[in-house]
């Protein structure tokens, strides 16, 4: 085998869990990364030194615990900002995840912008934490909600989307940069590019895009950007919303309460400027703390490295996939079209028989609907398999993946 | 291994169903799914003097969910009513042989018995509500 993008050997000593033997002997071969990635040492041991050193509530006190903490809570907000190339760190609001961005945006900025008769667009792609946000939306508002097709190989109905845009009822736009189930990377450039010609905002869900590839919000010219920690070596419970200043200092506050405030009487509030005004009560700061180490890691390996990794890596999974008889892989069949996310079906095995058979040999994929319901019934499956990559993997996981799905079909007697 | 989950009469069972389809003039019929997994499947009675005089089943999904719900319909085909009531899911799991299933595969042998159940009270309620409650509060463990 020849040497990959990435020293993946040096970097799995990075990850203590990947060396946790699952069923069998082998060490576990983990391919559920479009679902949660796992965390590095420098991540793990940056929130145990939080607690152990530093841990206090922020924005607050003066002694030095908290001008501690509040200093490390914010140096995140700088380097996420870096990370996406926000023009201003007041741009990056710390949510618990990519869904709670989306409500906060369905919320503060939809219940104001957005009236009967409007349209939201979205697409078949979407992940229903970008699907059932706007249905409340619409239906509180009497607005309508409308889906961009996609074609048999998960490319985007482009043409319609611009037949869309150009008739004036289309009032938010709101969609996937990167498919979690078909790996679809969607011409967002070109879609943001086509929304502004008539004055349409854009919101990108980056939840899947943001971790595995170089995204510049400046050079996409989004308005809003949602994605989670937890995706990218980051802890659990740490979401972003990025948002244009002149976008966001205009929208209402969702949760009231502490820390969102200038002052408070008894009848009224002055908010607190952004992006405060939008983190009301304690956040999960030790996480926060935690996720910057995240962002180190990545941004040491080089996003531009990440995405060719996973782009050979997918390739080769591709190649491997098509060689096996009745195996059925969905979305683009061009690596550079999609992420490192590969959803198939083999024979009559059902995904979740797949995916029991497959925890027996030490290898986890995910098995189910993918939170994507709507393209489910656009793919007319019921659910699907599906293997995810990140910067640890190699081709010997899915050489392995590739044992195992013929062990399947031997077990199943296809 | 748990690959032995996966036995020649499980497969037979998934592949070929018995009792699969819809029947005429059922009274009574049910459907529930797993949310988890998307299993799906109805359950339709005909009862007659107490007995399951004819059961059929439809539905998708994994090979568990769906051997069972068949091998289901064998078990209580031209049984008493009373036989019914007083199943366990430890009877399910014995009778497809499935002993050893984790916490998330379980709930896919045991969906066709949650709606074998829901569909008995459903039959009751017309009937013999104080029947149909006590048949609720025995199975509250599904």
């Amino acid at each position: 085998m020849q040497k990959g993008i990435l020293d993946t050997n040096t970097l799995r000593d990075d990850f203590p869990i990947l060396k946790r033997k699952i069923g069998g002997t082998s060490e576990i071969v983990y391919l559920d990364n479009a679902a949660t990635t796992q965390k590095p040492l420098a991540v793990i041991r940056s929130i145990a030194e939080y607690y152990m050193n530093h841990n206090s509530n922020i924005h607050r006190a003066v002694y030095d615990f908290a001008e501690e903490s509040t200093r490390a809570y914010e140096l995140t907000r700088d380097k996420v900002a870096k990370f996406i190339n926000a023009r201003f760190v007041e741009e990056i609001v710390f949510t618990r995840n990519t869904t709670e961005s989306l409500n906060l945006l369905a919320y503060s900025w939809g219940r104001n912008n957005i009236k009967e008769g409007d349209e939201i667009l979205i697409t078949e792609l979407e992940h229903h934490s970008n699907i059932v946000p706007w249905q409340v939306l619409a239906r509180k508002t009497g607005a309508k909600l409308c889906y961009v097709g996609i074609d048999d190989n998960g490319y985007l109905d482009l043409d319609y989307f611009i037949q869309k845009v150009e008739t004036g009822t289309v009032k938010l736009v709101s969609l996937s940069h990167m498919s979690n189930v078909l790996g679809t990377i969607v011409p967002i450039k070109r879609i943001i590019k086509s929304a502004h010609k008539f004055g349409i905002p854009v919101i990108v869900d980056g939840a899947q895009s943001v971790p595995h590839m170089p995204v510049d919000v400046q050079e996409l010219d989004c308005d809003f950007l949602a994605f989670s920690a937890h995706k990218m070596l980051g802890p659990t419970g740490v979401g972003i919303l990025f948002g244009k200043r002149e976008l966001i200092e205009n929208m209402d506050p969702f949760l009231a309460g502490g820390d969102m405030i200038k002052e408070v009487f008894k009848n009224e509030t002055i908010y607190n400027e952004v992006p405060y005004k939008f983190e009301a009560g304690t956040p999960n700061i030790a996480d926060v703390v935690g996720f910057a180490a995240a962002l180190d890691y990545l941004s040491e390996i080089g996003m531009d490295k990440i995405r060719k990794h996973e782009i050979e890596l997918t390739d080769y999974a591709l190649d491997c996939l098509s060689s096996v008889e009745q195996l059925t892989v969905y979305g683009p069949s061009k690596a550079i079209d999609r992420g490192g996310v590969i959803s198939f079906n083999i024979g009559d095995i059902h995904p979740h028989d797949l995916a029991t058979i497959l925890n027996k040999r030490g290898i986890a994929i995910r098995s189910g609907h993918h939170c994507a319901q709507v393209l489910m019934e656009r793919l007319k499956v019921s659910s699907t398999s599906r293997a995810s990559f990140y910067i640890y993997n190699t081709m010997k996981d899915i050489d392995k993946l590739m044992y195992a799905l013929n062990e399947a079909r031997r077990i199943f007697r296809l | 291994m748990s690959d032995d989950i996966y036995r020649e009469i499980i497969l037979d069972h998934y592949r070929n169903p018995r009792n699969k389809g819809k029947l005429a003039l059922a009274d009574v019929s049910v459907h529930d799914s797993n949310p988890l997994c998307g299993d799906e499947i109805d359950i339709h009675l005909k009862i007659e003097s107490n007995k399951v005089q004819e059961i059929k089943f439809e539905g998708r999904g994994c090979a568990i969910s769906q051997a069972s719900a068949s091998m289901l319909t064998e078990m209580v085909m031209g049984k008493e009513l009373e036989f019914l009531k007083d199943l366990r899911k430890e009877d399910i799991l014995e009778n497809i042989g499935l002993t050893n299933l984790g916490p998330a595969r379980i709930k896919c042998a045991l969906l066709s018995l949650k709606v074998l159940k829901v569909g008995m009270i459903k039959y009751y309620t017309e009937k013999d509500p104080a029947y149909a409650e006590k048949i609720n509060g025995d199975s509250q463990s599904y």
